[in-house]
C-alpha cells in the first residue's frame, strides 16, 4: 500500500513539472540519495524466426543489466523491469535477449534536479521519450540454407564438369560442321604426320 | 599482379561470407554445450500431488534452478547478479518461489513452473544484514497470502501476488535483531522474537494485516546469546549461549518471557567443545550437534527436558521434514571410506539406515536435503539431495544413487589442454570394414537427400543422430587433425576433471586435497594447473602429466604442495609438500632430458624454486639463467618490477633454490593512475611471418616480442564501476613495457575513458576494450608495432648482397625503434572475457573471441581491427581486402561461436590450436560450458563434413558414362563416315 501511495505520489511530483522535462520514470526512493529507474522491454512487435527445434526467445530470459554487470535484475511476464537506489550520475542499461540485438542505452540521473531523467540510444543516437526497450533487429544465429535449385546444382564443381562435358559433345561438332570438309582433310593429314601424341606414348617417354 | 587480384579476389570472397557460421542442422556436431548450477546452498522440494516433481535450488554462484527429480535435469534456471547472493528461498501460494537476495534488499517472486518472474520488489532496506524469509501460511487477505521479510529490527510484510509492500514495521529498537516470526493458527496476530544486543530477549505482537504493534515485552536473558535459534513449538525456543555449551529454553505465553538456562553437559553425558543447534520446525524436539554426535532432545512440560536419541559420530544433519503433527524427521549422514551412511530419524528414533557406496573422488558430504514421498501402502518413504565435497549434487533413493550431478564444473578456476592416447596398432576385420563402409554409403545417400531437400523429417532425424553418435569423434585416441584432446580443467573446490572435446564427457575427476589433509597441511586448496610432460620426440612411451600446484593453508605464506598426475588416466604420480610458500609458478620454455618442463615457482621472499629437481634440469636452468627475467605486477602499489635470476637464495642452501635481483621498476604515480588491467602475449604462440606487405609494395617489419607486457591504468576516481566518474576526471593510459629492460615503448593516453579494461595480445598487436565516458558507449582500440631498426631491408640488392640484419638476433637489449599505428572502434556490448584464436602454426588469420554480456561469444575478424583502414580505400588497398574505416564494429550474429547458446556467467575463453592449421578449437566456460571448433578463415586444408562424396561418385560416373557413349557414337560415325 505505502508503495502505491509513494508512486502516485511521485507521479503526480512529475505531472506537475512535467512541461519542464520528460519524465521516464524517476521516484525518490525512500533512502534518500538512490533513484529508481523503471522500463519496459518490448518484444511483440518482433516476430521471430529461424531459431532452432524447441528453441524460442522468452521473456523469461531477458536479462536487464545496469552498467556494464554491477546489477542485474530481469523482466515481468508484462516486459516491465526496474533498479532502485541507482545513485544520480550518468549509467548504461543493456538487454541481454538471445535473439535479439539492442542497443544499450544511456541514462542520466540529474543531480541538480532530483528525478529528472533521459534516456537515449547509444548506438544511433537517438533520445527516448519513455523508457521502452525494443530490439533493434533480431539475430539470426544460423545460416540458412539454400533451397535446392538446379541452378546451384550447376554451379557446383560437378555441375560445372558435367556442362563443359556436354558442350564438348553437343556444341564441338556442330563447329566441325561448320569447318570446311577439305581444310578437315587438311588438317587430318597434318596431325598424322606429326602423330597424335595419346596417351600411352606420352607415359612411355616419361618413364 | 595477377596472383595479388586472385588473393584479393579471395578475401573479398570470404569477406561477403562469413568466417564462422554453421546451418542449424550443424549444431551439435563440433560442439557441445553443458549446463551446470554450482554448488547447492538452498532446496526446496516441490512434490505436488499430482504434476510433475522437482526441487528448486539456489546455489553459491547465484543461481536459482528448478530441477526435474527423477532425473536432475534443470528445467529452468536464472543466474543472479554478481552481488546478489540468494539469502533464502521458499515457496508461496503453491506457485511461486520466492527469494530473498542481496542480504535480504531484493525479494523476488519467480512462477515455478517456467521460471518467469512474476515480481520483484526493492525492499529498500537501510542497513543490509542478516535477514530471513518467512512465508506465512494462512493470512487470506483476500485471496492473498503475505511473506515477512524480517532484517534486523524491521519487518516487511509483502503480498504474495504482486510483490506490493502492505506494511511495514521498524520497531527502532537499537540493536534488535528479530530471530524468529511465527503465527499460530487461526490468528492474526504475528509474534516476533528477537533479541537486543543478545542480552535482552525482546518479544513484539503485530496485527498480521496491518502491522500495528499491539504489544510488546522484553526481558533479561541469563546467559549472552548467540545468535543460533531453534523454534520447537509454538510458544517456546530454544537459543544457544555464546560460548557454545549452555541452551536457553525460552517461553513467551500470553505476552511474557520467562527464560531458563540449561547445561548440555547435563543433557549430553560425554558433551565436549562447541555445540550448533539445527534448525527445526516444531514439535517439541531439537536437535543438537556437538563435534562427537547428535542428540534429539524433546521438552516436556515446564523447563523439562529429555533425550530421545542420540546419533554416535557427528554427520551431517539435514533441516527437519514435517510428516504429521507430532512426527518430524531429519537425516544425518556419515561418511566413510567411500561409502555413506544415511539415517533418517523420525523424533529422534532411528527409522531408516541405509549404506551407500559412493566414488571415492567426490570427498565427504558437506549439505543433506531431505524429503518424503508417500509410497502405495501410505508408509513414508524418503529421498535426500546431498552436496558432496567437490560441488555435485546427488540424490539419494532407497539405497541407491538415483542420479548425480557433476555441479563442480560450474566453477572453474583454470584449464589446460591434453592429448589423448596414440592409437594402438592393431588389425581390423574385414568384416567391420565391410560394415563401416556400408554405414559409410547409408550415410552419405542420406545427406545426399538432404542436400537435395528431397529428406522427409524421418530422414532428417536419421542424420543429426548419426552425426551425434558418430563414434569417431567420442574416441579415447589421438586422431590425425587433432580434434580429439582432453581439457582438463581445475575447480574451485579442487577438483579436477578431464574433459574429452569429443563430446564433453568426463573422462577421469579425481578430488586431490583429501590426499594430502594432514597436520602439516591443514586446509589444503589447488592455486592452479600446468603442463607438466608434453611429450613429442625423446620420451614418446611415457604418459603426458600436468602439475597442481597449490597451499596448504589460507595466508601467502603457507607452504606449497604439488601434485603431478597422469593426464590419461588422473593417477597421482608424485606428491611433494614443499617446504616454501607459493606466490607464482613460471612455466620456463625449457625442458629435462625427460621431456619435463621446467617450472619456476617464485615464493614469498622472491626465492625462485626449480623443479623438476634432477641434475639435469639443473643443469639446463644453469645453462640458461643470464637470459631468464621475472616480472611482478603488485597492483596495490602501483608498481611493475623485473628480476633476474642469481645463484644462492636468501632462505637456504638447496641447490635448486635462486635468488631474485632487482633489475628494474616501473612506478606509476598512485594519485593519477591504477593499474586496472595486464596481458601478455601466450607463451606458446606461433608467428608464421614477420614480415607484413604493404599496399606499396612497402614491407613493415613486425615487433615480435616474447617479452611485452601490455598494462591499463585508470585515473583513481574513474576505478569504479560506470557512473561514478564524470568524463573530466577520467583517463585511461595504456602502455607497452619489455618486462626485460622495463622500458617503455609505447604510451597512449585516452581521456574520458574508464575500465574495465580487457585486453589481449598477440603477435605484433594488442587489442583492448574499454568504456568511453564522452560518447558513452564501449571502445576497441588496436595496436600494431612494428620494428623500424629492419625497416631498410626492402632493397633487394642488399639482400643480395648479405648486407641485411634479418639474420640478426631480435633482443631486448638493444633499443628497439618501434613504429606503432593504432585505431579505435566503437563496440555494442559490454564484454567479460577476450581471446584469441591460435592455430598450429599461425598463418590462418586471427579472431578475437569477445565474450559479451549477454554470456555469448563472438569471433571478430581481425580485419576489423586493421589500421591501415581509411575512409575511402583505394583500389590497391581494396584489392588486398582492406575494408572502409566505420566508426562501430560490426556484430554479425552469424558469427556467434555459441549460436543460440549462452555460457552463464561467462568467465573465460581458450583458445588451442587443432593440428590442421585451419581449425582452433574453442572452450569457454562458466557455470556453463561450452566447447566447439572454429575455423577463422573456414576449412581450406581439408574437406569439410558437407562435402558430398555420393555427388562426387555420381560426377565421376556420370562422366565415365559420358566418355563411353561419346566414344561409341564417334565409332559409330567413323563407320557411317567410311560406307560413304
Amino acid at each position: 500500500m505505502e508503495r502505491s501511495s509513494a508512486l502516485i505520489g511521485s507521479i503526480f511530483l512529475l505531472i506537475s513539472i512535467s512541461c519542464l522535462i520528460n519524465p521516464i520514470s524517476a521516484a525518490a526512493s525512500g533512502s534518500g540519495e538512490g533513484y529508481s529507474i523503471a522500463g519496459r522491454v518490448k518484444l511483440d512487435n518482433f516476430v521471430t524466426k529461424g531459431f532452432g527445434l524447441g528453441h524460442s526467445p522468452k521473456l523469461s530470459e531477458t536479462k536487464v543489466i545496469l552498467n556494464g554487470g554491477q546489477r542485474t535484475t530481469f523482466v515481468r511476464p508484462d516486459g516491465y523491469f526496474s533498479f532502485h537506489d541507482v545513485p544520480a550520475g550518468t549509467h548504461l542499461i543493456e538487454v541481454s535477449s538471445i535473439g535479439y540485438l539492442f542497443s544499450p542505452v544511456r541514462v542520466d540521473i540529474s543531480a541538480r534536479n532530483p528525478g529528472k531523467i533521459q534516456a537515449a540510444l547509444t548506438e544511433n543516437r537517438r533520445a527516448l521519450n519513455e523508457l521502452v526497450l525494443e530490439p533493434m533487429k533480431d539475430e539470426q544465429y544460423y545460416e540458412i540454407r539454400e533451397p535446392f535449385s538446379m541452378l546451384s546444382l550447376v554451379k557446383s564443381p560437378m555441375g560445372l564438369m558435367i556442362g563443359f562435358m556436354v558442350l564438348v559433345m553437343f556444341v564441338f561438332p556442330k563447329m566441325m560442321d561448320g569447318v570446311d570438309p577439305e581444310e578437315m582433310r587438311q588438317a587430318q593429314e597434318q596431325m598424322r604426320e606429326h602423330g597424335i601424341p595419346s596417351i600411352s606414348n606420352l607415359v612411355a617417354g616419361r618413364s | 599482379m595477377e596472383a595479388r587480384f586472385l588473393l584479393g579476389f579471395l578475401l573479398l570472397l570470404s569477406l561477403s561470407s562469413f568466417a564462422f557460421a554453421i546451418y542449424e542442422d550443424q549444431v551439435g556436431l563440433a560442439d557441445w554445450h553443458k549446463r551446470y548450477i554450482g554448488k547447492v546452498k538452498h532446496a526446496v522440494f516441490h512434490t505436488q500431488k499430482t504434476g510433475r516433481r522437482r526441487v528448486v535450488v539456489s546455489t553459491e554462484e547465484n543461481a536459482i534452478a528448478s530441477l526435474d527429480l527423477r532425473t536432475g535435469d534443470i528445467l529452468w534456471r536464472h543466474v543472479l547478479g554478481k552481488n546478489d547472493a540468494v539469502d533464502q528461498i521458499g515457496l508461496s501460494l503453491g506457485k511461486y518461489v520466492l527469494t530473498l537476495s542481496s542480504q535480504g534488499s531484493v525479494l523476488r517472486a519467480w512462477n515455478l513452473p517456467d521460471g518467469q518472474m512474476v515480481w520483484e520488489t526493492d525492499l529498500q532496506i537501510s542497513n543490509p544484514s542478516n535477514s530471513f524469509l518467512h512465508v506465512l501460511g494462512n493470512v487470506k487477505s483476500g485471496r492473498d497470502s503475505l511473506s515477512l521479510v524480517c532484517n534486523g529490527g524491521s519487518i516487511r510484510a509483502v503480498s504474495s501476488i504482486d510483490g506490493l509492500v502492505v506494511w511495514k514495521k521498524d520497531l527502532s529498537v537499537d540493536g534488535l535483531k528479530l530471530k524468529h516470526v511465527f503465527q499460530p493458527p487461526e490468528s492474526d496476530t504475528i509474534y516476533a522474537i528477537g533479541f537486543i544486543d543478545s542480552s535482552l530477549i525482546a518479544l513484539y505482537h503485530i496485527n498480521a494485516k496491518t502491522g500495528e504493534l499491539l504489544k510488546h515485552a522484553t526481558q533479561a536473558s541469563s546467559v549472552d546469546l548467540s545468535s543460533e535459534i531453534s523454534a520447537i513449538s509454538s510458544d517456546s525456543l530454544v537459543a544457544l549461549d555464546t560460548s557454545r555449551s549452555n541452551l536457553l529454553l525460552i517461553k513467551f505465553m500470553a505476552g511474557t518471557i520467562t527464560n531458563h538456562k540449561l547445561p548440555l553437559s547435563d543433557i549430553v553425558q560425554d558433551f565436549s567443545g562447541l555445540a550448533e543447534l539445527i534448525p527445526t520446525k516444531s514439535n517439541d524436539i531439537f536437535v543438537v550437534k556437538t563435534p562427537s554426535n547428535v542428540a534429539f532432545i524433546k521438552v516436556k512440560g515446564d523447563n523439562e527436558i529429555e533425550l530421545i536419541g542420540k546419533a554416535d559420530e557427528a554427520g551431517i544433519v539435514s533441516d527437519s521434514l514435517i510428516l504429521s503433527e507430532e512426527e518430524q524427521a531429519f537425516a544425518v549422514v556419515h561418511h566413510s571410506n567411500n561409502a555413506i551412511s544415511f539415517q533418517v530419524r523420525i523424533n529422534g528414533r532411528e527409522a531408516l539406515t541405509e549404506g551407500i557406496k559412493i566414488e571415492d573422488h567426490r570427498g565427504h558430504v558437506k549439505r543433506v536435503f531431505l524429503n518424503n514421498y508417500v509410497r502405495t501402502d501410505k508408509s513414508h518413504g524418503f529421498r535426500a539431495l546431498i552436496v558432496m565435497e567437490d560441488e555435485s549434487l546427488l540424490l539419494m533413493q532407497q539405497g541407491e544413487v538415483v542420479w548425480s550431478r557433476e555441479d563442480g564444473l560450474a566453477s572453474i578456476s583454470d584449464a589446460v589442454v591434453a592429448e589423448l592416447p596414440v592409437e594402438k596398432e592393431g588389425g581390423v576385420s574385414v568384416v567391420e570394414v565391410e560394415h563401416t563402409l556400408l554405414e559409410w554409403l547409408k550415410g552419405h545417400m542420406l545427406k545426399l537427400k538432404g542436400t537435395l531437400m528431397l529428406s522427409t523429417p524421418d530422414d532428417m532425424a536419421a542424420i543429426q543422430a548419426m552425426h551425434l553418435k558418430s563414434t569417431e569423434r567420442n574416441k579415447m585416441t589421438r586422431d590425425h587433425n587433432g580434434f580429439r584432446k582432453l581439457i582438463i580443467v581445475l575447480t574451485q573446490s579442487g577438483k579436477v576433471y578431464a574433459l574429452h572435446t569429443g563430446d564433453g564427457r568426463i573422462v577421469w575427476a579425481h578430488l586431490l586435497t583429501p590426499l594430502l589433509q594432514s597436520e602439516s597441511c591443514p586446509s589444503p586448496s589447488v592455486l592452479t594447473l600446468r603442463n607438466w610432460r608434453v611429450p613429442h620426440r625423446k620420451a614418446l612411451q611415457e604418459n603426458p602429466s600436468i602439475l597442481l600446484v597449490g597451499r596448504c593453508g589460507a595466508g601467502p605464506e603457507s607452504h606449497g604442495f604439488l601434485f603431478i598426475v597422469d593426464s590419461y588416466s588422473g593417477k597421482v604420480l608424485e606428491t611433494q609438500i614443499l617446504d616454501h610458500s607459493i606466490a607464482e609458478v613460471v612455466p620456463l620454455p625449457l625442458a629435462d632430458s625427460s621431456e619435463q618442463k621446467l617450472h619456476l615457482v617464485i615464493d614469498d621472499k622472491l626465492n625462485a624454486h626449480l623443479y623438476p629437481r634432477g641434475s639435469d634440469a639443473l643443469e639446463v636452468f644453469v645453462r640458461e639463467m643470464a637470459n631468464m627475467y621475472y616480472y611482478k605486477v603488485e597492483n596495490a602499489k602501483e608498481v611493475i618490477k623485473g628480476y633476474a635470476f642469481k645463484k644462492g637464495c636468501s632462505t637456504g642452501s638447496s641447490a635448486y633454490c635462486f635468488g631474485t635481483r632487482e633489475l628494474w621498476s616501473v612506478v606509476f604515480p598512485s594519485d593519477s593512475e591504477r593499474i586496472v588491467a595486464t596481458a601478455r602475449r601466450k607463451i606458446n604462440e606461433v608467428v608464421h611471418t614477420q614480415a607484413k606487405i604493404m599496399t606499396n609494395q612497402d614491407v613493415m617489419y613486425k615487433y615480435i616480442s616474447k617479452n611485452i607486457l601490455f598494462v591499463a591504468t585508470v585515473s583513481p576516481k574513474a576505478a569504479g564501476g560506470i557512473g561514478s566518474a564524470a568524463p573530466d576526471e577520467a583517463w585511461l593510459v595504456a602502455y607497452l613495457i619489455d618486462t626485460v629492460t622495463g622500458r617503455i615503448l609505447h604510451r597512449v593516453t585516452h581521456q574520458g575513458a574508464q575500465g574495465p579494461v580487457h585486453a589481449v595480445v598477440s603477435e605484433n598487436w594488442v587489442v583492448y576494450h574499454y568504456f568511453n565516458l564522452r560518447a558513452h558507449r564501449y571502445e576497441m582500440t588496436v595496436i600494431e608495432i612494428y620494428d623500424q631498426s629492419r625497416a631498410d631491408n626492402k632493397d633487394v640488392m642488399k639482400l643480395v648482397l648479405g648486407k641485411h640484419n634479418l639474420t640478426a638476433p631480435i633482443t631486448s637489449y638493444s633499443r628497439p625503434e618501434i613504429a606503432t599505428k593504432s585505431q579505435s572502434y566503437f563496440f555494442t556490448h559490454s564484454v567479460k572475457a577476450i581471446a584469441v584464436t591460435t592455430t598450429a602454426r599461425g598463418i590462418t588469420s586471427k579472431q578475437i573471441l569477445i565474450g559479451t554480456i549477454g554470456d555469448q561469444v563472438l569471433a571478430l575478424d581481425k580485419w576489423y581491427l586493421d589500421p591501415r583502414q581509411t575512409a575511402n580505400p583505394s583500389q590497391e588497398e581494396k584489392e588486398e581486402g582492406i575494408i572502409p574505416l566505420t566508426d562501430t564494429l560490426p556484430i554479425i550474429p552469424q558469427s556467434y561461436v555459441t549460436h543460440t547458446r549462452q555460457v552463464g556467467d561467462l568467465r573465460g575463453i581458450m583458445s588451442f590450436p587443432a593440428n590442421l592449421e585451419s581449425t582452433t578449437h574453442v572452450f569457454s566456460y562458466g557455470i556453463d560450458l561450452f566447447y566447439t571448433r572454429i575455423a577463422p578463415s573456414r576449412t581450406y586444408d581439408s574437406l569439410t563434413d558437407e562435402f558430398s562424396y555420393v555427388l562426387l561418385l555420381i560426377t565421376v560416373v556420370v562422366l565415365i558414362v559420358a566418355i563411353l557413349v561419346t566414344w561409341a557414337m564417334s565409332q559409330k560415325k567413323d563407320l557411317q563416315e567410311k560406307w560413304r
